[in-house]
């Protein structure tokens, strides 16, 4: 196979590959912007008769969205501080396992990740009694508190496996500059994790953003209702306004995938430090 | 430097944990009455002889191995394409990205309207290209269903095994290929002796998380088809939700979280020792 | 290299300011929210989003009766159906909710378990003459009550008049399951529509509904003398015979078996379908030229006669009743009274119908739905109950699975009712 074809298999398969992941979502912007009588009409349209912007209107202006609006803000609040939570202690620990001998440290990776497995299901009625004595239930507190506990172990063993592949000439090299450990995993481990950093952030945003069940349960009224119980709601038994689900969908995609756009570039320069480093 | 970390977690989960493992022996009915009779183990008994139990649990398998297996495939293929120095790869990384950064609520409902018998846009396609010519049901037998679940399912995460595969593409040395091409290796040779040696310790990671997810699948279907159809997509979390929460058969469903932990955990056992020959590997 | 670490700095910041704003902005939202209304007694009341009354028309009642009652604040919470009842299970212990609407399957299971309140003590004797028989016995278990029915509800039957006429047939020809079937076969013909009979049986408690109806059809029960499911003999078998017949014949959307109530009200809503069975509120949607096109083109019948001459619809009325940890008991009963007494329940009857005997002969009344009213009073006159048991979840649960493996062929008939009827045993 020459060089050339190669390019062009390439390409294809990428230009391929792009449209088959793209394709459902962008089903579901057109959808967004169609009439219902349109998107129940047969044979499918499949380009909006007219440009049909009313459910974000109503989404952002009218009285009937104000309940979507909350859910974006608790969710933007609970998904941000989770990440922050999360990376904090994530990496002091991840760092832990990976750099430190100490005791029972297989046991207690293992107890880490045992939790991981944890059906939420099991943990619901218990969570619910703890969250009420704790006055926390239907609150974003109480929310970013059970959903950190479910992306820690997560972010801690993603990242343990990250620093494990970082050398550790170049932090050695750091205490002997008379860095203390911590100074030297802030000022060298961590900048050359930067691509598990991101990606652990980009993991611990999705992971709360998305959680369903726990929100589903505990959240009672606009303080703590997230997007996806939200959009569950647009969805239920009698009425399901599939371009409403649409509109909400759409936006409710947007935080993250504007977040991991810019993550990602973030994860392409790490590997040209890296590259260069090696 | 652990200390954090266990209180965030531990701090929230003990309790649960526990009170679960006490529920799980007794004979609770009523969440008004979380302190009931000790019935020992005879509500892992229970479980163990309901044939609805084991049936869920080979649909969960089910639901298990072939997704994770089309998700590591196409997400090693994704990630190599993602990694190639291709001109606009900063744009198909951010189209490989939405999907993944799509809520699984909507995803779910996104796939459903999709697969919509009537209104969908599936059958919407294939009759208008002649394909087909009359509508489809494509949620509406059980193993057909459970593959639409596992299609759903898949261009959700593919993106994610991808990224979490690139991350440690990315690792890899550019000097170790161009060593291997001055060598004379072929493509695949350098896949099989290069890439995927040096990729054990990402690819084992995102066999263990898609493991432990895939076990516990429970959003996307809990939207799509609720379990049905004839409790084709009834994966073992729905199982145990049905009985816990809906049926209030604490007891009974403690006993059967606990064994979804174990199955889990064995999984995960089973699959880390087949690593642990690797050096990379944590453990 | 320290480039990336200001910029992965200034990242971690914008979080972080995010997340601040956010949380501050949140909790002088709730101080608000918790604050100014000092002595107000807050009550905390658990609805469900779009069947029924809308969200906007109990908003309205609950206008009303803040108005009339200035010392009490009600602080009304939506969730879908799906959610209603897992909702109300998880927040029992903690009993923060004080009013929660429940479906007329649950009585048994939230009476025993004590998540509901018994308020037969507080029922006024004149209510069981005033009250329609369809509505009063929604919320009794065991001779008590354990909640106030807000509306009698059943699935009416909906059909495509334009498509009825255009075969030559009228109203008359659909008093029966037979009548229906024979004028579907020429709607089928005449190729008006391709499948004239829609269906709610996806694997949901909607596919239990539709069933007993068919099942009271034939003169079936779904439980035997002593209350156990009993669905895999005589009517039981012959119900889903006929269901899985009119699939087979082409005469029923294969897609039912993944219809909910509200699939079924949009292919009607399309025209793509003569037939339907459908709740109270399905007919006010049709007649939205936004999202149907068969705005006035739809009547409503009660549900047709079976071989035996029975009609029965489903029961599917539900009630307010007062959880159990409730603190205001009072003000709670003196919201359920207001919202489901004839006041407040007249001015709404295209979501549900009201309780009570005397509006369906008042004009003023009567006026507001005519096509219900009319239909309402035949289709109510007798209801198949679901079984009124403890684990009906769990039996309701097996139910719908093994309608479904019949239904789809999967398995044969009998094979699978005798298996649903052995899990619930089982359970």
């Amino acid at each position: 196979m020459s060089r050339r074809t190669k390019k062009v298999m390439i390409y294809l398969t990428a230009v391929f590959a792009g449209f088959l992941l793209l394709a459902p979502f962008g089903w579901m912007v057109l959808a967004s912007f169609q009439t219902q009588a349109e998107l129940v009409a047969r044979p499918l349209p499949w380009v909006p008769g007219k440009f049909y912007p009313d459910r974000y209107i109503d989404i952002f202006t009218s009285a009937a969205g104000k309940d979507f609006r909350a859910a974006m803000r608790n969710s933007l609040v609970i998904a941000s501080s989770v990440v922050l939570v999360s990376l904090f202690v994530g990496t002091l620990g991840g760092y832990a396992f990976a750099r430190l001998r100490f005791k029972f440290r297989r046991a207690i990776l293992m107890t880490f990740l045992f939790t991981y497995m944890l059906p939420q299901v099991a943990l619901l009625v218990p969570l619910y009694m703890i969250l009420y004595n704790i006055g926390l239930l239907d609150s974003v507190m109480g929310l970013i508190l059970v959903d950190c506990s479910l992306v820690v172990p997560f972010v801690l063993w993603t990242l343990s496996n990250y620093f494990i592949t970082v050398p550790l000439e170049i932090e050695e090299s750091a205490w002997i500059d008379g860095a203390s450990r911590l100074k030297a995993l802030w000022h060298v481990v961590l900048p050359s994790a930067r691509p598990g950093i991101f990606a652990a952030a980009m993991f611990a945003f999705l992971l709360a953003w998305d959680e369903f069940m726990y929100a589903l349960i505990f959240s009672n009224s606009n303080a703590s209702k997230t997007v996806p119980v939200a959009i569950s709601e647009f969805a239920g038994r009698y009425i399901t306004d599939f371009g409403k689900v649409a509109a909400g969908g759409v936006l409710a995609a947007l935080p993250p995938v504007i977040l991991a756009a810019i993550f990602q570039r973030y994860v392409t320069s790490g590997l040209v430090a890296g590259a260069v480093k090696a | 430097m652990l200390l954090p970390a266990a209180i965030v977690v531990f701090g929230v989960i003990v309790y649960p944990i526990v009170r679960t493992g006490v529920t799980s022996v007794e004979n609770v009915t009523s969440v008004m009455e979380p302190n009931a009779e000790f019935v020992g183990l005879s509500n892992y008994a229970k479980v163990g002889k309901n044939p609805a139990f084991w049936s869920s649990m080979n649909r969960t398998l089910y639901f298990t191995v072939v997704s994770t297996a089309i998700e590591l495939v196409l997400g090693l293929a994704l990630a190599g394409l993602l990694n190639a120095r291709i001109r606009g790869r900063w744009l198909l990384r951010t189209i490989v990205v939405i999907p993944w950064a799509v809520p699984t609520v909507v995803s779910g409902a996104l796939w459903k309207g999709i697969f919509n018998p009537q209104f969908g846009s599936l059958n919407a396609i294939l009759t208008q290209l002649g394909l087909i010519s009359e509508d489809k049901i494509w949620l509406g037998s059980p193993l057909l269903a459970m593959n639409m679940v596992i299609v759903a399912d898949v261009w959700k995460t593919v993106p994610v095994v991808a990224f979490m595969l690139l991350a440690g593409l990315t690792s890899i040395p550019q000097e170790t290929y161009e060593a291997a091409r001055i060598d004379g290796a072929g493509a695949i040779r350098t896949l099989r002796s290069i890439t995927l040696p040096l990729l054990v310790p990402s690819i084992s990671i995102v066999m263990i998380y898609r493991i432990i997810e895939a076990f516990k699948v429970f959003d996307v279907i809990y939207i799509m088809t609720g379990g049905g159809p004839a409790d084709g997509t009834k994966t073992i979390a729905l199982y145990t939700y049905y009985t816990a929460i809906r049926d209030q058969r604490y007891g009974v469903g403690s006993a059967l979280a606990y064994m979804i932990v174990t199955a889990i955990a064995i999984l995960s056992a089973l699959y880390l020792r087949a690593l642990r020959r690797s050096e990379m590997s944590l453990l | 290299m320290r480039i990336h670490t200001k910029k992965g700095v200034a990242l971690i910041a914008a979080l972080a300011t995010m997340a601040l704003v956010g949380s501050a902005g949140l909790s002088a939202c709730s101080k608000s929210d918790g604050g100014g209304d000092g002595g107000k007694t807050e009550l905390n009341a658990l609805f469900m989003k779009q069947a029924g009354y809308s969200e906007e028309q109990i908003n309205s009642m609950i206008e009303a009766f803040e108005a009339d009652n200035p010392d009490i604040k009600i602080n009304a919470q939506y969730v879908a159906f799906e959610a209603l009842h897992d909702k109300i299970v998880t927040a029992a212990p903690a009993g923060t909710l004080d009013i929660v609407l429940i479906d007329v399957i649950w009585p048994a299971e939230f009476a025993t378990k004590g998540i509901v309140l018994d308020v037969t003590d507080r029922y006024p004797d004149s209510w069981a003459e005033d009250m329609l028989g369809g509505a009063y016995h929604t919320a009794e278990f065991e001779g008590k009550m354990w909640g106030v029915p807000w509306g009698p509800s059943t699935k009416y039957f909906y059909y495509n008049q334009e498509m009825v006429e255009a075969v030559g047939a009228t109203a008359a020809d659909l008093d029966t399951w037979d009548g229906v079937l024979a004028v579907a076969q020429k709607i089928k013909d005449a190729g008006l529509v391709q499948y004239p009979l829609a269906w709610s049986l996806k694997q949901e408690e909607a596919s239990v509904c539709d069933y007993g109806q068919i099942l009271g059809s034939f003169g079936g029960q779904f439980t035997d003398a002593d209350g156990n499911l009993a669905v895999n003999q005589g009517a039981g078998i012959q119900a889903v015979e006929w269901l899985k017949a009119t699939i087979d014949d082409g005469l029923s959307n294969p897609g039912s078996l993944v219809f909910l109530e509200d699939d079924v009200h949009k292919t009607m809503a399309q025209g793509e379908a003569a037939f339907a069975l459908n709740w109270e509120d399905s007919f006010d949607g049709l007649q939205d030229a936004e999202s149907s096109n068969v705005v006035g083109k739809i009547g409503l019948l009660p549900t047709p006669k079976g071989p035996g001459g029975d009609r029965p619809g489903i029961n599917g009325a539900m009630a307010l009743s007062i959880g159990t940890g409730s603190k205001h008991v009072e003000e709670a009963w003196k919201f359920i009274e207001y919202v489901t007494g004839p006041g407040e329940q007249n001015k709404y009857p295209t979501g549900w119908l009201p309780n009570w005997k005397a509006s369906y002969t008042d004009e003023a009344i009567t006026s507001l739905a005519p096509e219900l009213f009319a239909a309402a009073p035949e289709a109510l006159a007798t209801l198949i109950l679901r079984p009124t048991v403890v684990n009906y979840q769990a039996a309701s649960d097996a139910l719908q699975a093994q309608l479904q493996a019949a239904l789809s062929g999967a398995k044969p008939i009998q094979e699978a009712m005798d298996a649903a009827v052995a899990a619930a045993a089982a359970e």
